[in-house]
């Protein structure tokens, strides 16, 4: 009797896995990033900054460039809730736009990224050969790049142009996404690479080879599907990647203008008055690292749950 | 060894090349032209401007106006700074110790953090020491180095009143007074930019000595009787290092872009501040100089971490 218990027959396994609900993968791995207790967390408190930005300045309606000298540096009170800057702008609205500005500009740098990087990882990885060899050579060369120099170059140089022809946010946001986005696709274009070196060779695509599938329809349907784990953890890494490289620009005073109150672009302004407004720079600055450290969190429970390894010993 | 050093040497040249091709580009792309205040003058006629533009090559094919301009950087002509009327490779010179001297100590406080804690770590995982230093870590690497900037020096500055927030170079005192100086002011943009890496590190060596720590050969190490010690040392930490080496190697990019940020902050006298001082002044010959050398450093950098790499691991020098 007790043996049977400890080694149940095959019939007894059948049973058991056919009264078990079918769980799709994605359900089997949204159970295991909601056991990740820290990067649920992070979803919240992203959540949180996110329906913030987007419904905050309905909810407060105050303009983000009222100029009002009485009002100047005002610590917190009830009619500012985040104070005010030098000019007595109120810093919760400007916080509230600017917040959308960099919350966007980590999205569209990390698609950016992830396009650029999976094309070329697909394609090395598909094709190999001479092919292979070069565009790794290249993602080589572009990772021993020195990010913030040549994005402060590329910056300084096209700025005035773009600003021209495009008008002075749309200019400022088109280059910095570009730039960002096609500095960082490199990780994403290696681990494309790896996946589909082992993926090309699985028994599942030679089936779908043998049944006549063309290359774009293995590549699309059977192997991108089933590379997409590490691309996402990575995507989730460099949306934060690409918020803190905004702000840096902008810290530096380089990236958007004034008019456009970034996170970076407040903290900028108000690191000349830290001795006497610490407020001014403590509320951006907080609210750049919640953003990062969420995300980052985020990536940390998404690589747990998408690892496959975690699955056969669940 | 020394063949392996010398095949390492020789496949960074084509980075560089590739590097320089990249810089240049970008320059040839960019829209703006240097005669273009004469073309406003009426005082100047058009021929003079183009004579100008044929004088200076500027008409010439891309390949022969790149192939002049690295023949140029190699010999170390780089062109004169608009702004503080230098040549812009003495310009930088005078500047470059003191971005070397930050950055190294702040590689050295990280070295020394990162490998005790996350070694430590390892081989008690789940434990609260490691729970709070990874906490730590990932705090660490979330917080962007300019804000920790500002960060200490509200702390350590303003409330305390413990550090200077200006870096200077005048400084009047003299004998241990004067050491005692500059170190003081090299603590916040050593500890940020040090911290900042130690972050990254931490992780990395934690991962990487859990994975080592369970193979067979540290198991033969205690069984044939060496010490606890130097088994930790010499066959777990060494090992753990290689992977460790590769992941920092990867990360060096960042690292000067966090340099950039620290010396902007607290007012370092390095090539980072000259950096945006010369964008915030248009200065283009410097900020193409401190670009490339830049990109130079990073490459010498991946260079060392090739030569660890082959002394952690002696196959791979033999490969």
């Amino acid at each position: 009797m007790t043996a049977r218990v400890a080694a149940p027959t095959v019939a007894d396994r059948l049973a058991v896995a056919a009264a078990e609900p079918r769980s799709s993968l994605w359900r089997e791995t949204s159970r295991r990033f909601r056991r990740h207790r820290l990067a649920m967390v992070g979803t919240v408190i992203l959540l949180a900054l996110l329906v913030a930005v987007l419904a905050g300045p309905l909810a407060w309606r105050l303009p983000i460039n009222e100029i009002d000298f009485k009002a100047k540096l005002k610590s917190p009170s009830w009619s500012h809730p985040l104070g005010t800057d030098d000019l007595g702008q109120d810093l919760l609205a400007r916080m509230l736009y600017g917040g959308r500005i960099s919350l966007a500009v980590g999205v569209a740098a990390m698609l950016i990224a992830i396009s650029i990087g999976t094309a070329i990882g697909a394609t090395s990885g598909y094709l190999g050969g001479a092919i292979d060899h070069t565009l790794m050579r290249v993602t080589d060369m572009f990772l021993s790049l020195p990010g913030l120099p040549l994005l402060l170059l590329i910056v300084y140089l096209f700025r005035d142009a773009l600003r021209k022809t495009l008008g002075p946010e749309v200019g400022v946001f088109i280059l910095i996404v570009a730039v960002i986005g096609g500095l960082r696709w490199m990780p994403v274009a290696r681990l494309v690479r790896a996946q589909f070196l082992s993926l090309r060779e699985k028994e599942f695509v030679e089936s779908a080879r043998g049944l006549g599938a063309s290359p774009l329809r293995q590549v699309v349907r059977h192997i991108l599907p089933n590379s997409m784990g590490p691309v996402i953890v990575a995507g989730t890494i460099d949306v934060a990647a690409a918020i803190i490289a905004e702000s840096t620009l902008s810290f530096l005073g380089l990236g958007f203008p004034p008019d456009i109150p970034t996170w970076g672009r407040i903290l900028f302004d108000a690191k000349d008055n830290l001795d006497f407004a610490p407020h001014w720079a403590l509320f951006p600055g907080t609210a750049i690292f919640l953003t990062v450290l969420s995300i980052n969190y985020i990536g940390d429970g998404l690589r747990d749950a998408l690892d496959p390894r975690k699955v056969l010993g669940k | 060894m020394s063949k392996y050093l010398l095949r390492r040497t020789l496949i960074s040249i084509p980075v560089l090349a590739g590097i320089s091709a990249v810089l240049f580009t970008i320059l040839a792309l960019a829209p703006g032209d240097p005669f273009e205040e004469l073309a406003t003058n009426p005082n100047v006629p058009a021929e003079v401007r183009m004579n100008l533009r044929a004088k200076f090559g500027l008409d010439d094919p891309l390949p022969l106006r790149y192939a002049r301009w690295v023949v140029a950087m190699a010999r170390g002509d780089w062109g004169f700074s608009f702004v503080s009327r230098v040549d812009v490779d003495t310009l930088i010179l005078q500047r470059l110790p003191a971005t070397l001297a930050v950055l190294g100590a702040a590689s050295l406080v990280a070295i020394l953090i990162a490998i005790p804690i996350g070694t430590y770590s390892a081989l008690r995982p789940y434990s609260i020491f490691d729970q709070a230093a990874t906490t730590l870590a990932f705090i660490g690497f979330s917080l962007p180095t300019f804000f920790t900037g500002l960060l200490f020096i509200l702390l350590f500055s303003i409330h305390l009143d413990w550090l200077p927030f200006i870096y200077r170079a005048d400084i009047s005192a003299t004998g241990w007074q004067w050491y005692w100086e500059h170190v003081r002011q090299a603590i916040m943009p050593v500890a940020v930019l040090g911290l900042f890496q130690a972050a990254s590190m931490t992780r990395f060596m934690r991962a990487a000595v859990l994975d080592v720590v369970r193979l067979d050969y540290v198991n033969t190490a205690r069984a044939k009787g060496l010490s606890e010690g130097t088994t930790l040392v010499k066959h777990v930490v060494r090992n753990a290092l290689i992977p460790v080496v590769t992941l920092v190697a990867l990360q060096i990019p960042n690292i000067f872009g966090g340099a950039i940020v620290t010396e902007q902050i607290f007012r370092v006298p390095g090539i980072g501040s000259l950096l945006i001082a010369s964008i915030l002044a248009n200065d283009t010959p410097v900020v193409m100089a401190v670009t490339f050398i830049f990109s130079c450093l990073v490459v010498v950098s991946n260079l060392a971490a090739d030569l660890l790499y082959g002394w952690l691991d002696p196959r791979i020098s033999y490969r």
